[in-house]
């Protein structure tokens, strides 16, 4: 069978076996269609986290990244797990003890204000649509890629198929689904990692593979690499760029932004205990570092079967996915020295950067481009997004592990855009409606006013994916930065320290935000020409400005609340009771 | 109700100690050995590969020290829920 009968056939079967789940899981109450009525066992939140958490680009572009970027690259691995960390110990067992809805309910209550209630409630939709319309692009071009249906009707499939579940099901719906998302995902990173560790390191697992010395060899993958990267003229893999503070607040703010991100918190709303919610989280982590330390492994691979298969090669003995990618855009190559043969060095090989194509094709057969070639002799543009996508081409897979990675994409995005609409639609209906402005609401119309802000979250997702807003990646950054800046610290002082007020949580929160947000928009927006280290405070990169927004968060806080008055009595009492262990 | 309250206090206390010790283990291995250390780290190599310490703690090892101290946090603040529902029942 081809590729593409393959691709129809795993992803049609995966589909059917969502859609299955969604019906045989449908919600009948609030408490069901927002917390999936607190009955999730641990391992199964775990599983559910793990792919509500693991997003299209961490599916798809993560290992392209560090493909990339080499030693750099570990911010990501380091920030998107040590998060796990801080939640679990810092935030995940009080807000389940806590036992409410949503995580503006819990900021809403404990500061005793609706104020600080709607400012998380605009931060909670904010932060999820600027992450849910990044998803459905990559199911749009999962679908254009490898079935060869265009972007538009591709999202469109994507959200027909959330729409059922997440309208249906809610949050019952989707746990469930997510659980089996998580599988089809997971077999599908892992099969092509490992089939290329048995090939290339002669060992099952990938982790262990790109480091060690296969049997016969003298030298491990990694350190080949880094010889190739010397001789090429790239910074050796391995190694960094050096500039410490900047990668310390990098980690910092993802770690502290993916624990406090609404749609990852609102998962240990779901099990039956707190003491289900702590293992749960270990569970969750589990299921995620499977994929986190596999990835390093696959960017190792990539990146040296990329060297060894183009380097100095005559464009015709290049194997057939060279062209194919070629076709799609994704692979430029232009013969600066007309010998016709590649030339893989460090630098961008064009000027802009990303290569505009032209109908004519070159001398070689190459497609010719409009942009100016630049000084240096890379005669190569690759996309990192291929990394994951054409890995298992380039290793000479069989054809149902390439439609398999095709199955494992579409999981990983539908699996975190449901989790984000989920949490876009209870921020509507309970936080907004039922809480603010129509408390008089009776369940029946709750659920439905839950039901309607999914089905219109949804469409606006879609509309998103198919007119992306040309700064997704900028507004991602943003995403983590304000989470850090604003959620972690209110949550954590919320819990920990039992004397802070309204006055100081909501001061910090603004400050934290109003300073994070200005700093991203500076540098990203408005003067993207001075984003460099000489003009950044501290030599810290917006990415890493979560941090400081977080450490003036914490600072105004502890001010504000120092000349203020006490919280009332019964808060103080209800920190105390979500404090104590549940008594058996 | 005020033997309860000096229970739960004591409870809170044991509590802030382990997630003390674990957040500092956190932080040494991801922020320390990671990033901060691992220039100097990487002039070892992990024992029987070729991985550069510091490197391999930032792409590999602190991720699986993090699974680990969430497990052992569970498993620790679980038995201390235990001891603490036994008191409770002992009154």
């Amino acid at each position: 069978m081809g590729v593409t009968a393959w691709t129809y056939l795993l992803v049609g079967s995966s589909f059917l076996l969502y859609i299955i789940i969604a019906i045989r899981s449908r919600a009948t109450s609030t408490g069901e269609f927002y917390i999936a009525g607190q009955h999730v066992p641990p391992v199964a939140n775990g599983m559910a986290t793990a792919a509500d958490w693991m997003s299209a680009a961490s599916f798809i572009s993560m290992a392209g990244i560090i493909s990339f970027s080499g030693y750099d690259g570990s911010v990501y691995l380091m920030g998107w797990t040590g998060g796990y960390v801080l939640l679990a110990l810092l935030l995940a067992p009080y807000l389940r003890k806590f036992g409410k809805f949503t995580v503006p309910d819990f900021i809403g209550e404990r500061y005793y204000s609706q104020t600080a209630r709607l400012v998380a409630v605009i931060c909670a939709i904010f932060v999820s649509f600027t992450y849910v319309a990044g998803q459905m692009r990559g199911v749009g071009v999962v679908f254009s890629r490898f079935l060869e249906i265009d972007v538009t009707n591709g999202v469109i499939i994507g959200m027909a198929i959330v729409f059922i579940y997440a309208v249906l099901g809610g949050m019952k719906g989707i746990t469930y689904t997510q659980v089996a998302q998580y599988c089809v995902l997971i077999f599908a990173f892992m099969v092509p990692a490992i089939f290329i560790s048995l090939m290339v390191a002669d060992t099952a697992i990938p982790q262990i593979g790109f480091g060690s010395i296969p049997d016969g060899e003298e030298l491990s993958l990694l350190a080949r690499l880094d010889g190739l990267h010397e001789q090429l003229g790239f910074t050796k893999y391995t190694l960094g760029s050096g500039n410490t503070i900047n990668l310390l607040a990098i980690t910092f703010a993802l770690m502290a932004g993916t624990a406090g991100l609404p749609h990852v918190i609102i998962r240990f709303y779901t099990v039956p205990s707190v003491r289900a919610a702590r293992k749960s989280a270990g569970w969750a982590l589990l299921f995620i570092a499977i994929l986190y330390t596999t990835a390093p492994a696959v960017a190792v691979f990539a990146r040296t079967n990329l060297i060894d298969t183009v380097e100095d090669k005559s464009y015709a003995e290049i194997p057939d996915w060279f062209h194919k990618w070629e076709d799609t855009d994704l692979i430029a190559w232009v013969d600066k020295d007309g010998d016709g043969r590649v030339k893989y060095r460090a630098g961008n090989a064009l000027d802009p950067a990303k290569p505009s194509f032209l109908e004519e094709r070159g001398v070689s057969g190459e497609r010719l481009l409009s942009n100016t070639p630049t000084g240096n002799a890379n005669e190569l543009y690759v996309d990192r997004d291929i990394m994951v996508l054409a890995n298992p081409e380039i290793a000479g897979l069989p054809n149902w592990v390439i439609a398999l990675v095709a199955a494992g994409g579409l999981a990983a995005a539908l699996s975190t855009a449901a989790g984000l609409l989920l949490v876009v639609s209870t921020s509507i209906s309970h936080d907004l409606l039922r809480k603010w402005l129509r408390p008089d609401l009776s369940e029946k119309q709750e659920l439905l006013a839950a039901r309607i802000s999914a089905g219109v979250a949804v469409c606006i997702a879609g509309y998103l994916g198919i007119h992306p807003p040309g700064f997704v990646a900028e507004v991602v950054a943003f995403a983590f930065g304000l989470a850090a800046a604003s959620f972690f610290p209110a949550i954590l002082m919320g819990i920990f320290m039992k004397r802070m007020n309204r006055e100081g949580a909501i001061s910090g929160m603004l400050v934290g935000l109003i300073f994070t947000a200005s700093y991203i928009i500076y540098f990203r927006f408005l003067h993207p020409e001075l984003d460099t280290v000489e003009n950044w405070w501290w030599g810290i990169s917006p990415k890493g400005i979560g941090t400081v927004g977080l450490c003036f968060n914490f600072m105004v806080a502890g001010i504000v609340r120092s000349f203020t008055a006490d919280p009332p009595e019964e808060v103080i009492r209800m920190v105390e009771e979500i404090r104590l262990p549940e008594v058996k | 109700m005020s033997e309860d309250s000096e229970v739960a206090r004591q409870y809170w206390r044991k509590n802030l100690k382990i997630i003390s010790l674990l957040l500092t283990i956190w932080a040494v291995v991801s922020l320390g050995f990671g990033i901060a250390l691992a220039p100097w780290l990487n002039q070892y190599q992990l024992p029987g590969t070729e991985f550069p310490l510091g490197f391999w703690f930032a792409q590999q090892g602190s991720i699986y020290v993090f699974v680990i101290l969430i497990f052992v946090y569970a498993w620790r603040m679980n038995r201390l829920d235990d001891e603490f529902s036994a008191d409770q029942d002992g009154q």
